[in-house]
């Protein structure tokens, strides 16, 4: 075998030697004369997953956005297994982005497509050594890992907000992504579905052993599922730790936001 | 007191229009770059192009069919009615032919598909837009503009001319009914007297401008599609404004196309 067969992509191997999966260094964001984000840093290996919170408007969703490269930062860099996603060619962004999963607020469905054919969708367009029938088996697999099994014929319109934050769940994992950016997973729904979603999300981790982000206001959710919370406030990352160590935090923000839900 | 009214507020609305206008131009500029690029990189979406012809073209036949039969008749009417003033009816079936494939079926064929296509795609990827489908897209690492743009405006390029000959079709057709209705003339001689003296070069050039018309079409709508803010709101006016600008460049660019076409097909 040639040795070019053999060396794995520089992305990969980052994401597997212990360096962290998500580098943020410093970024900020502004959109006018509104700072979203100030000089934000934090790390996330896989294995771990990183709730962040805030009130609205915070940049939180920015910052999964600078992640995936949909939007630059004014400052800093989002270095995502090793490629800075403001300084990489397409190609090299698109690399780094088959290897990401992203669930959207509002899953964004293709609205056109079946559930079975969204979340076909990242494998008709970059797995194309599946034959047809491969391909429909695999999304089997991810419905039935989501919950969705027997749904798959219907539209993204004929399913309830729950099942679609599970089938754009199911989407995200289609390629088999090394990190999980999730935004507001439980936002808009019942304690019972949020729950689910939740428990969803914490079998997923410990099958896939992702370095996840969670965007979310529900402090219930990111106690269940994250290993460690930012909790964010005027663009700043005010307080980073487990939910024990903000607990124990004498900071008025961060008490206000932990004891509006406890 | 009287007061002396002012002049000062229209200076800056005027070069806010102008900036607009320029910003708009430059923002288009810089899409149709991108979209050339993503059209001549690989992989090349064939399925979804092959979807977009159908639902641009197949689908747009009925209308296109329809709107061709209506001035086919109308000429027919209106010209028979010249002509006869001039006692050169025989002139009727040239009238009739020329009329509608050089000029009257295409033009009308792109305001049609303006209307039908523009408004469908700006609607379509506006809507896509502001659900943050586009945006699903692009992070699934498939670039939007060549899955979406590209396909439908190339789409669009192919159908025109299409579009264009069964309009012309149904125009000559309808045109025939109507003289023969009037004064009974059969098909074959209608159609022998109509083509009489012309050739490929008379009809060819203005049915493949219509590739330029399906160019402009597709272009305007993908990018006011694809720009959309907002919700409802935006969604609506990326359609709104898909067929007007398009309708407008295309009458637009009709009329440089035809003093093109006289002076290089003379």
């Amino acid at each position: 075998m040639q040795a070019s067969q053999e060396k794995k992509p520089e992305s990969e191997n980052v994401a597997e030697n212990g360096e962290p999966a998500i580098v943020i260094q410093d970024v900020s964001k502004s959109f006018g004369p509104q700072r979203v984000l100030d000089g934000v840093s934090f790390n996330v290996r896989r294995g771990e997953t990183l709730a962040v919170l805030g009130r609205s408007g915070t940049g939180k969703s920015v910052l999964l956005r600078i992640i995936v490269g949909l939007q630059d930062p004014d400052g800093g860099a989002a270095l995502i297994l090793g490629t800075n996603m403001s300084e990489a060619s397409a190609a090299e962004i698109n690399k780094v982005r088959m290897q990401m999963g992203f669930l959207f607020q509002h899953a964004a469905l293709y609205d056109s497509l079946t559930v079975e054919e969204n979340v076909a969708f990242p494998l008709v367009h970059h797995r194309k050594d599946l034959s047809q029938s491969e391909r429909h088996d695999r999304v089997e697999q991810l419905l039935e890992e989501v919950g969705l099994s027997g749904h798959s014929n219907k539209m993204p319109s004929d399913i309830s907000g729950g099942m679609q934050k599970r089938a754009g769940l199911a989407r995200a994992l289609a390629l088999d992504p090394v990190i999980l950016l999730l935004d507001e997973p439980t936002a808009g729904l019942d304690p019972i579905s949020s729950g689910e979603i939740d428990e969803l999300v914490l079998k997923l981790q410990e099958q896939h052993t992702m370095a996840s982000i969670v965007v979310t206001h529900d402090m219930v959710s990111a106690k269940t599922i994250a290993t460690r919370i930012a909790l964010m406030d005027k663009g700043k990352v005010v307080i980073e730790g487990t939910f024990d160590e903000l607990q124990k935090s004498d900071e008025r923000f961060v008490s206000q936001f932990l004891h509006r839900d406890f | 007191m009287s007061t002396t009214p002012s002049i000062t507020p229209s200076v800056p609305m005027k070069s806010n229009l102008l900036f607009g206008m320029l910003e708009w131009f430059g923002e288009l500029g810089i899409f149709v770059w991108q979209v050339l690029r993503a059209a001549v990189t690989p992989p090349f979406q064939v399925a979804e192009f092959v979807r977009q012809l159908d639902e641009i073209g197949s689908k747009s036949i009925p209308l296109v069919a329809l709107a061709g039969s209506a001035i086919g008749v109308v000429l027919a009417l209106e010209a028979r009615y010249s002509l006869v003033r001039f006692g050169a009816k025989a002139l009727l079936p040239s009238a009739i032919v020329f009329s509608v494939v050089t000029e009257m079926s295409p033009i009308i064929t792109g305001l049609v598909v303006s209307g039908r296509v523009g408004a469908g795609i700006g609607a379509e990827l506006a809507a896509m837009k502001v659900t943050e489908q586009i945006d699903a897209i692009e992070a699934s690492a498939v670039d939007p503009k060549k899955l979406l743009a590209v396909t439908r405006i190339l789409a669009c390029i192919v159908a025109m001319p299409l579009l264009t000959l069964a309009a012309s079709c149904f125009g000559v057709l309808m045109g025939w009914v109507a003289a023969t209705l009037t004064e009974p003339i059969s098909l074959v001689h209608f159609i022998n007297a109509g083509f009489k003296g012309a050739g490929f070069k008379d009809f060819l050039p203005p049915t493949f401008k219509t590739c330029v018309y399906g160019l402009i079409i597709g272009t305007v709508a993908c990018f006011q599609g694809m720009r959309a803010k907002g919700g409802a709101v935006g969604v609506g006016s990326a359609a709104t404004t898909s067929v007007v600008l398009s309708s407008l460049f295309v009458i637009l660019a009709d009329v440089i196309l035809v003093k093109v076409i006289l002076l290089l097909f003379p």
